[in-house]
C-alpha cells in the first residue's frame, strides 16, 4: 500500500512538486493577514504554474534544443530534444508576473503610506472607525 | 490596405500609449487630442472590419505573415466584430466624459491617466482579436494590470481596494493559464482553431475536461460570478470616476465573451452543451448570482455601490442564460453583453456627474436633482428603465431573448430570478428618483427649492452631459434596432 503510493508519486513527482507549491501559495493569499505575505504567496502560486509548463516540455533522455552546428546533417531526430515552446511561453509569462508583483509592491505602499500598517485586521478595523 | 485593418486595431493604440506617456513630459494637452485620435481610428478600423465580416464572413489575420499554428493569428467572425464595436464606442463615450474629472482630480497625472486607458482598450480589443489561447492570457493580463493601475488612482480605500482585485485577479488569469497548459498538454498547439480540430477526440479525457473546467472557474473569477464576486464592489466604487465608465462597464462583459468564445469555439456546442449535470450547476450559480446582486444592491446607499451590485446580478443573466444551452438562451446573453455595457456606461456616467456635482452620490444628497441637473437626470431615468426593462429600451429586448431561452429550456427558476431583479430594479431606481423628484425637509418646504441652490448644485458640465446623453439615446436606438443585430450579426454565432 505504502509502497504504490510512494511510486505513484516518484512517478510524476514534477506534478506533485508543482501541485504542492500552488497549495502553498493559494494558503498564503486567502488564510494570511499581512498584505506583503498574500502577495508572495501570490508569486508562489505563479511560480508554480510556470514550473508546471516548464515540466509538461521535458522529455527522458532528451537535450537542450539547440543544433549543434554541422553535427546532424539529415534527419533532426524530435524526440532528442526537449520541446521549446513551453519555455518561451514562460519567459512571457515570467515577465507577466514580474510586472503584477511591481504593480502590487507599488499598491502596497500606498495602502502603508494611508494606514501606516499592512496588517489586514488593523486597516479594517481603522476603516470600519470613520 | 483593408487587409491590415485587423492589426490597425491593436498596433494603433498599442504605440498611442508609447506616444502620450513620451507627449506627457513634454506638454498635457496634447494627450487628451491624441487619446481622442486613437479610439476613433481603432473605431473605424474596427467598423471596417465588422462590413468585412458582414459581406465575406470570417476575417483572419497573420501576424508578421506566419502560418497560424506557428504563428499568431487574429480572427474575427461576427460575434468578436460585434464586441470590438461595443469597446471602442464605449472608450470613446467615456473619454469625452472623462476630460474635465480629469482636470479636475488628477491634472499633474494626465498623461499616465490616458496612457493606462489607451493601454487598457488595447488589452480589451486584444483578448477579443486574438485567436491564439495563450496571448488571450497575455492581453487579459495587460488589460488587468492596467485596470489595478487605474484603479488604485481612485480616492479613499481605492489602493486596498485595488490590492484585493490585484489578488483575486490573478488567482483567476492564473487559473486560466493553467487550463490552457492542460488543452497544450493534450494537443501541442495553442492556436483556437487548432484546438477546436484536435480536441474532440479527447473530449472524454479527464485531462482536456479538467482544463475547461479551470479555464471556466478562472473566467468566473475575472468576470465575478456570485460567490467569487468579492473584489468587484469595493474596487468599482473607489475607482476615479474618470475610469469608472470605462472600466465598469467593460471588464465584466468582455470576460463574458471569452466564456463564449472558449466554449463554441474552442470546444464545440455539443462538448459544452452536452454535459447537463455542469448546465444544471451553472445555471442555479447564475440563479444565485442574480438574486444575491439584487437584493445587496437593495442594502446600498450610494448610487454607484447601488450600481456594482446591479453588475453582478447583470453577469449572472448572462452566464446563465449563455449556459441555458439553446438559441435564445445564447442570443439573449450575446444581446446583453452588448446592451449591458451600454446601460452601464449611461448608469456609470450619470454617477460620474454626480459626484462631480456634488462630491458623493450618497442617495440623501439627490434631493432636488431632477431640477437642477435636469440632462443628467433624463440619462439617469433612461438608463435605469433599461435596467428595469421597460421596452423600448434595449434592456427588454435581451431580457425577452432570456427569458424565452429559460421556458424554452424549462429552467423556470431562472425566469423566477429575472422577473424578481427586475422588479428590485424598480424599487431601487424609483426610490432614487422620489428623492430626486419629490423630497421635501422635515418641515415641510421642498428641498428642491431650498437646498440644492445654496449648495451650487448645478447642471454637470457639458461634456458629461453631451456623453450621457449620447449613452441614453444609444440604448433606445439598439433597443429598436435589436431584430437587425438578432438577424445579421448573433444568428451566426449559434
Amino acid at each position: 500500500m505504502m509502497n504504490d503510493l510512494i511510486t505513484m508519486i516518484a512517478a510524476k513527482y514534477n506534478y506533485w512538486a508543482f501541485i504542492v507549491l500552488m497549495m502553498i501559495g493559494l494558503y498564503a493569499m486567502i488564510v494570511k493577514k499581512n498584505l506583503v505575505k498574500k502577495i508572495i504567496g501570490m508569486n508562489i502560486f505563479q511560480t508554480s504554474i510556470i514550473l508546471f509548463y516548464i515540466s509538461v516540455g521535458a522529455k527522458e533522455s532528451a537535450t537542450i534544443p539547440i543544433i549543434a552546428h554541422g553535427h546532424q546533417e539529415g534527419v533532426i531526430q524530435a524526440t532528442a530534444y526537449i520541446n521549446p515552446l513551453p519555455h518561451v511561453l514562460m519567459l512571457t509569462a515570467i515577465v507577466v508576473s514580474v510586472a503584477t508583483l511591481g504593480v502590487a509592491l507599488a499598491l502596497a505602499i500606498r495602502v502603508y503610506n494611508q494606514y501606516r500598517t499592512l496588517e489586514e485586521d488593523d486597516i479594517q478595523s481603522q476603516i470600519n472607525q470613520i | 490596405m483593408t487587409h491590415q485593418l485587423p492589426a490597425l486595431i491593436i498596433i494603433v493604440p498599442l504605440m498611442a500609449a508609447l506616444l502620450i506617456t513620451a507627449l506627457s513630459w513634454i506638454n498635457r494637452k496634447w494627450c487628451f487630442t491624441i487619446t481622442c485620435a486613437t479610439f476613433a481610428l481603432s473605431l473605424a478600423a474596427s467598423v471596417g472590419v465588422m462590413i468585412e465580416v458582414l459581406e465575406n464572413g470570417v476575417v483572419s489575420y497573420r501576424l508578421g505573415g506566419w502560418r497560424p499554428p506557428i504563428g499568431i493569428e487574429f480572427r474575427i467572425d461576427h460575434l468578436n466584430a460585434l464586441v470590438l464595436l461595443v469597446i471602442f464606442s464605449v472608450a470613446l463615450l467615456n473619454l469625452f466624459a472623462s476630460r474635465i474629472k480629469v482636470q479636475a482630480h488628477f491634472p499633474n497625472k494626465a498623461g499616465t491617466f490616458y496612457a493606462l486607458s489607451v493601454l487598457f482598450v488595447t488589452g480589451l480589443a486584444g483578448i477579443t482579436i486574438t485567436g491564439d489561447a495563450f496571448n488571450l492570457y497575455v492581453l487579459l493580463e495587460i488589460t488587468a494590470l492596467t485596470g489595478y493601475a487605474l484603479i488604485g488612482m481612485g480616492q479613499e480605500h481605492a489602493p486596498l481596494a485595488g490590492l484585493n482585485y490585484l489578488i483575486m485577479g490573478t488567482i483567476g488569469a492564473s487559473f486560466y493559464l493553467l487550463g490552457v497548459g492542460f488543452l497544450y498538454m493534450m494537443t501541442g498547439t495553442l492556436n483556437m482553431m487548432e484546438l477546436s480540430k484536435l480536441l474532440p477526440e479527447l473530449y472524454d479525457t479527464r485531462v482536456v475536461m479538467f482544463g475547461f473546467f479551470l479555464c471556466l472557474v478562472g473566467l468566473f473569477i475575472k468576470m465575478a460570478l456570485f460567490p467569487l464576486h468579492s473584489w468587484l464592489p469595493n474596487a468599482y466604487t473607489y475607482m476615479p470616476t474618470a475610469a469608472s465608465g470605462l472600466i465598469a462597464s467593460l471588464t465584466t462583459k468582455v470576460m463574458i465573451y471569452v466564456m463564449i468564445r472558449i466554449s463554441l469555439l474552442v470546444f464545440t456546442p455539443a462538448f459544452s452543451f452536452g454535459n447537463a449535470m455542469l448546465m444544471t450547476v451553472l445555471v442555479w450559480l447564475a440563479v444565485i448570482a442574480i438574486v444575491a446582486g439584487s437584493i445587496l444592491a437593495l442594502a446600498q446607499k450610494s448610487v454607484t455601490r447601488m450600481l456594482t451590485f446591479i453588475i453582478i446580478a447583470e453577469v449572472g443573466y448572462m452566464v446563465g442564460g449563455f449556459w441555458l444551452g439553446n438559441r435564445d438562451g445564447v442570443t439573449g446573453s450575446i444581446l446583453h453583453i452588448v446592451n449591458d455595457a451600454a446601460m452601464t456606461l449611461c448608469l456609470f456616467l450619470v454617477a460620474g456627474s454626480f459626484r462631480f456635482r456634488l462630491d458623493s452620490d450618497r442617495f440623501s444628497e439627490l434631493s432636488g436633482s431632477f431640477r437642477h441637473m435636469p440632462y443628467t437626470m433624463i440619462a439617469f431615468v433612461v438608463g435605469a428603465l433599461s435596467i428595469i426593462g421597460v421596452p423600448p429600451t434595449c434592456g427588454f429586448f435581451s431580457k425577452w431573448y432570456l427569458i424565452k431561452g429559460g421556458l424554452a429550456a424549462g429552467s423556470y427558476h431562472f425566469v423566477a430570478a429575472l422577473i424578481f431583479s427586475s422588479l428590485i430594479n424598480v424599487i431601487l431606481f424609483f426610490r432614487i428618483f422620489e428623492i430626486g423628484f419629490f423630497q421635501t425637509l422635515p418641515h415641510g418646504e421642498p428641498v428642491s427649492q431650498a437646498i440644492p441652490a445654496a449648495r451650487g448644485i448645478r447642471e454637470a458640465p457639458r461634456g458629461m452631459v453631451i456623453s450621457s446623453l449620447i449613452a441614453a439615446t444609444s440604448l433606445i436606438i439598439l433597443g429598436l434596432s435589436t431584430n437587425i443585430l438578432v438577424s445579421r450579426v448573433i444568428r451566426f454565432v449559434f
